[in-house]
């Protein structure tokens, strides 16, 4: 009786491993079986989702007009104090004052990329964008300024 | 700190004392257990905590109901859309809001979908522990599908915060209910992979088995929740007690267990895996149309008073405790994480064990240390 239950658990355990080495086995010999990419390899073809949140960018169209109008509204919803929004006063055309924005500083260290500040901009003026390689040398550079020199506000936009 | 790690190494009873962490891959984070050896017999063992403190309580006070929730994100890193759906939870019910039935189910699917891909790290964590590292890369293969979906979906891997109070952040990418069913199907075929690989395994089945005994009457007096407790056989599912979001909709079994010992604790975990893709499979074909969000105001003030609400994470049991005195930030908030109070039961299930032991205890817990934290 002991001997049985000695050499049934040697065979049950002997089992046990083969049917695990069962699993890693076929995985060694079916090769297109496996996922897995190399990153800095695959960049050519590596593309991120649409909602993919890398950064904030402040997108310009042909005539570096950018849709800001500087409401603070991102400032406010940042729970990190990432952003920065630096108002003017811009005489226009018709000889009104209006508020404009002078900078949009935006620190991506400080950025937990959470989207809360473009849920709040009631105009569209920043998106998330897709680049998420973001190491420099120099902390310095992780502070930006996203509205482009000598941009505009986009007409009809208020 | 000098008081807590350079202590005598013998003690005067012949007891040997030794640190494990707060850097130590065993222990999945920053946790330190100082450990009281009789040869390799543990003795006794206190977790020291601290390590990973960020104050997030604290922080949230400043922050307005709209802002604090990104920050439990970081807490239990692996169930942040439960985390975050606790606290959006508590704030609409404090402003006794209604979700509509589209943000309730999307809700729940991510809430599925996140406790499956978070059992699939513990699945391959355990394996690690207890020194089989292939399971590692099957487990983290299929959580790689999950992740691809909430990356598609809600923008980040892992912390997410897609839930919003008033229901979620954007309607479900168009991708989302084909890519999940996909994944789905992909991850049952797995189960069985994973059985033969580790479940029936005569290596796990020792070292495990009868090992780290947890008494249903303990678990109870120790706050023990989540899987840990339910291997003891109590019953404490909050998804079934009190259902929130869309649970009061589905059919779906709370696993009990009976053995209260690692090997329990495990199958518990196995089992509620399959329940999750069960969930997940009657809810994905039948989400409603209609709004993905509820109005509320651009500043959300709560009225005075005490609101709570508990949700099921991964490892049991999350409390949002939200003291508001009227004002558009909270005055205080409390989380009652699950990790710390199943924390405080390690010391009773690893002593009269071995070294080894320890490990594997502290691997079926399921301890995630920054939700300990905070």
């Amino acid at each position: 009786m002991f001997l049985k239950e000695y050499f049934g658990t040697i065979y049950k355990s002997i089992k046990s491993l083969l049917v695990g080495m069962k699993v890693t086995g076929y995985y060694f010999t079916h090769l297109d079986e496996i996922k897995t990419e190399e990153y800095p390899d695959n960049r050519a073809t590596l593309k991120m989702f649409d909602r993919f949140r890398g950064e904030v960018v402040m997108p310009h169209d042909d005539n570096n007009e950018h849709r800001c109008t500087g409401c603070q509204a991102c400032e406010i919803a940042c729970p990190n104090g990432t952003i920065k929004i630096i108002t003017k006063q811009e005489i226009l055309e018709d000889g009104k004052k209006k508020k404009r924005i002078d900078a949009f500083v935006y620190h991506l260290d400080l950025c937990t990329m959470c989207n809360l500040c473009v849920v709040a901009c009631p105009s569209d003026a920043i998106v998330m964008a897709q680049n998420f390689e973001h190491s420099v040398y120099d902390k310095k550079q992780l502070k930006k300024i996203l509205n482009q020199p000598d941009s505009k506000l986009m007409q009809g936009v208020e | 700190m000098r008081g807590l790690i350079e202590d005598d190494y013998v003690t005067d009873e012949g007891e040997f004392v030794i640190n494990i962490g707060p850097q130590h891959p065993s222990t999945h984070g920053v946790l330190h257990l100082k450990v009281w050896l009789d040869g390799e017999t543990v003795k006794k063992v206190q977790p020291h905590l601290g390590f990973i403190h960020r104050s997030i309580e604290k922080m949230s006070e400043s922050l307005s109901y709209r802002n604090f929730i990104f920050a439990t994100s970081r807490m239990d890193y692996l169930a942040a859309h439960i985390n975050n759906e606790a606290c959006a939870l508590t704030v609409e019910k404090g402003l006794q809001l209604e979700v509509p039935d589209r943000a309730k189910y999307i809700r729940t699917i991510l809430a599925e979908l996140t406790r499956l891909q978070s059992h699939l790290l513990w699945w391959g964590c355990t394996g690690l522990d207890l020194g089989a590292v292939t399971p590692f890369f099957y487990a983290f293969r299929e959580r790689e599908y999950i992740m691809e979906i909430m990356e598609e979906t809600c923008g980040a891997r892992l912390t997410q915060n897609f839930m919003v109070p008033g229901g979620v952040m954007y309607d479900i990418h168009p991708n989302f209910q084909k890519r999940t069913k996909e994944v789905l199907i992909q991850i049952k075929s797995k189960f069985q992979e994973y059985d033969n690989i580790m479940t029936g395994n005569v290596i796990f089945e020792n070292r495990t088995k009868g090992v780290g005994f947890l008494s249903k009457e303990d678990a109870i007096s120790y706050g023990v929740t989540g899987p840990t407790a339910r291997a003891s056989g109590v019953s404490c599912d909050i998804r079934k007690l009190i259902p929130y979001s869309a649970y009061d909709q589905v059919q779906f079994d709370e696993i009990l267990g009976t053995g209260g010992d690692c090997y329990a604790r495990y199958m518990i975990r196995m089992h509620e895996m399959k329940q999750s893709v069960s969930i997940i499979e009657q809810l994905i074909d039948n989400i409603p149309e209609g709004e993905f969000q509820a109005k509320t105001k651009n500043v959300i003030k709560l009225p005075k008073g005490e609101f709570y609400q508990r949700v099921e994470t991964p490892r049991g049991e999350l409390g949002v405790f939200i003291v508001s005195d009227g004002a558009a930030s909270p005055y205080r908030i409390k989380y009652r994480s699950p990790g710390f109070s199943n924390l405080s039961a390690l010391p009773l299930m690893a002593k009269g064990g071995k070294i080894g032991d320890l490990v594997a205890i502290m691997s079926t817990i399921d301890l995630v240390i920054p939700d300990i934290d905070r």
